[in-house]
């Protein structure tokens, strides 16, 4: 037995039925990531990056084929096993950062824990966690609203490493930071690729995709 | 803070819109309030009706069987006879006769003290001021036995009366004071007050307080119809006895079809108090339709609520959150919406309700009595009730969203 795959996708094709006609988004996609991979998936806008990680982050299931996460087939699971599968090994860190405007920085890094975990305080651990991607104890208290951009990914990444999750998801994580910013928060990811975490980021800058292991390009929903 | 981080995002999503949560919760202020102070003023109209009766409770009520049901308008006489006698009824007559008074006497008289009553309405005029009121006539033996005097005493000859303490007030009477009994067209009767009654309260065998009473010579001197009763009253010794005096009475009475009726106070109050429970049942359903236009308000608030975090519940249930926790953050939201509203209700149904009792029923001495107090926690659960039930579509709705689609929202 080789590398672990963490990832099998076996001809996955992902269709959106739409009014205006079925739109195609991943076609037969076949693929394996190994476990502590760094992948970076590129492709024009439109080619079904985001349908992908969102294939292998549970949202959905796909519309044919396979997808095994940690050897779990989740194409005949229903939507709560999806939910506990996405909570336990998974990691979202978007472009847009998505944190929760109404709970404070160290709320939204405790929120997932407290999905998982209920009523169990892990204070000191949130703590750590946000201080490891560089957000002290004041800022913690902030509201998303009131951090700059580079804050607001930092505590994200903190939010998607809570439950210390196996894969991590980045769509276009620098998308909305300057260079000097989006360099610092790719440094984040490379040290937590370092310490073996499987990653798997969509980019469009060549930079980002220096960091990877491998390069997977799509074009049309295929992978070329 | 609370706990529970589920419950903590309600709570600062509806801080978040406070000033719309605030309107919302409005209708559901004003709801609780409703139905809460209309269901205390019911509780404590009864209170007080029953709490009077039952000081009557022993008192049976024999009247001439019309045919309908129990006549609450006191009759007698010739001219009423001809309006009033019912369909049903075996023969035209609308009253008691001598003879039947006697076999009443002779049955009943084991349980208690009998007595004959004729009264009419009929007009007076006290100096200057004129009016309407009923004239009782009753055995002078029995005037005593049955009444107290306020001050005065109890009629000695035709002319004099005795005055119900209301019917004192109203003509400003005095003992000694002349009133004229009759239409002055027809001729009328005067007659001297030479008591004034005790309050005694609503009753069903007599209205006394607003009423004249005298002798059973001076009431068939004017109207005539001796031997005529409108109906003859038993003062039970016990009021258990009841059930087995009005057995006695129909059984012997009523043997060739339905001649007499006879009323206790007690299955009187039942009906009172029914027909009480009825309309404060209506009443309270009537207030219950500002709680649904509540209802709409607070859906509509939740709806936009659902609308506004689409892209929030996108990310709630990209990093895990369970459908069942997203429809638990919206049916809180509602929830608390509900109990601010119920609890400020609450609050404002005391002091309002406070005075609608007040105004109504005239006396707060039930008000806070269980029965009535129970209306204000009933009334914050059908308020609370119907938040939550506003709030089921809109979190099924949230709920269901599917998480690429909210998180693609903007
Ligand atoms: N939820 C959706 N419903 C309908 N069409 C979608 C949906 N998500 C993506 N698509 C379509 O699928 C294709 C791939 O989209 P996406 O994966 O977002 O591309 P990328 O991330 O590479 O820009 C596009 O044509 C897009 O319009
Ligand atoms: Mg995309």
């Amino acid at each position: 037995m080789g590398a672990v795959s963490v990832i099998e996708l076996d001809h996955v094709t992902k269709i959106y039925p739409l009014k205006a006609g079925d739109v195609v988004a991943l076609d037969d996609v076949t693929l394996r990531i190994d476990r502590g991979e760094f992948i970076a998936i590129m492709g024009p806008s439109g080619s079904g990056k985001s349908t992908l990680l969102n294939q292998i982050g549970c949202l959905d299931v796909p519309t044919r084929g396979d997808l095994l996460i940690s050897g779990k087939n989740i194409r005949k699971m229903i939507d709560q096993e999806l939910t506990t599968l996405r909570l336990a090994t998974i990691g979202f860190i978007f472009q847009k950062f998505n944190l929760i405007p109404v709970l404070t920085a160290f709320e939204n890094v405790e929120y997932p824990y407290l999905m998982k975990n209920r009523r169990e305080d892990i204070t000191g651990r949130v703590r750590n966690l946000l201080l490891s991607v560089g957000i002290d104890n004041a800022m913690a208290q902030h509201r998303p609203p009131e951090l700059s951009g580079g804050q607001q990914q930092r505590v994200s990444i903190a939010r998607a490493l809570v439950n210390d999750p196996a894969i991590l998801l980045c769509d276009e994580p620098t998308g909305n930071l300057d260079s000097k910013t989006g360099d610092q928060i790719m440094e984040l990811l490379v040290e937590l690729h370092r310490q073996g975490r499987t990653i798997i980021t969509v980019t469009h800058d060549a930079r980002v995709s220096r960091f990877a292991d491998r390069i997977i390009s799509l074009t049309d929903g295929r992978v070329s | 803070m609370a706990k529970d981080i589920i419950l903590r995002l309600s709570i600062r999503s509806v801080r978040l819109h406070l000033l719309r949560s605030i309107l919302a919760a409005l209708g559901i202020v004003i709801g609780v309030v409703a139905i809460a102070s209309m269901g205390m003023m019911g509780a404590n109209m009864t209170l007080s009706v029953t709490d009077q009766l039952s000081d009557m409770a022993n008192i049976l009520v024999v009247r001439e069987y019309t045919g309908g049901g129990m006549r609450m308008i006191t009759t007698g006489g010739g001219g009423a006879q001809a309006i009033f006698s019912g369909s049903g009824s075996s023969d035209d007559q609308d009253w008691v006769t001598d003879k039947q008074f006697k076999d009443i006497q002779r049955i009943a008289a084991q349980y208690g003290t009998i007595y004959a009553v004729y009264s009419q309405s009929d007009r007076i005029e006290v100096g200057s001021l004129g009016g309407r009121t009923t004239i009782y006539g009753l055995d002078t033996a029995v005037i005593p036995e049955i009444f107290t005097l306020q001050e005065g005493a109890f009629p000695k000859s035709t002319n004099q009366v005795m005055v119900g303490p209301m019917l004192a007030e109203r003509f400003g009477l005095t003992l000694g004071t002349r009133i004229d009994i009759g239409n002055p067209d027809e001729g009328t009767t005067t007659v001297r007050v030479s008591g004034i009654l005790e309050e005694r309260g609503m009753s069903m065998d007599m209205n006394t307080d607003s009423a004249i009473i005298g002798s059973q010579k001076l009431y068939t001197g004017i109207y005539g119809g001796e031997g005529e009763y409108t109906q003859v009253n038993i003062v039970l010794d016990d009021i258990d006895n009841a059930d087995q005096a009005i057995t006695d009475l129909k059984d012997e009475l009523n043997k060739k079809g339905d001649v007499i009726t006879v009323q206790d106070s007690s299955r009187m109050m039942e009906s009172i108090t029914s027909t009480l429970s009825t309309l404060t049942g209506f009443v309270m359903s009537i207030a219950g339709i500002s709680l649904l236009v509540a209802a709409v308000s607070i859906f509509n608030v939740m709806m936009m609520s659902v609308t506004e975090r689409i892209r929030e519940i996108g990310i709630l249930r990209s990093i895990g959150t369970q459908k069942g926790e997203v429809r638990r953050m919206f049916l809180y939201e509602a929830g608390i919406l509900g109990l601010v509203g119920a609890g400020i209700g609450a609050a404002a149904s005391l002091t309002l309700g406070y005075l609608v009792v007040l105004a109504m029923v005239g006396t707060t001495s039930y008000f806070f009595t269980p029965q009535s107090l129970i209306y204000v926690p009933f009334a914050m659960a059908v308020g609370i009730g119907i938040c939550v039930a506003s709030g089921v579509y809109p979190a099924w709705k949230a709920s269901n969203l599917d998480p690429i689609e909210a998180l693609r929202a903007e």
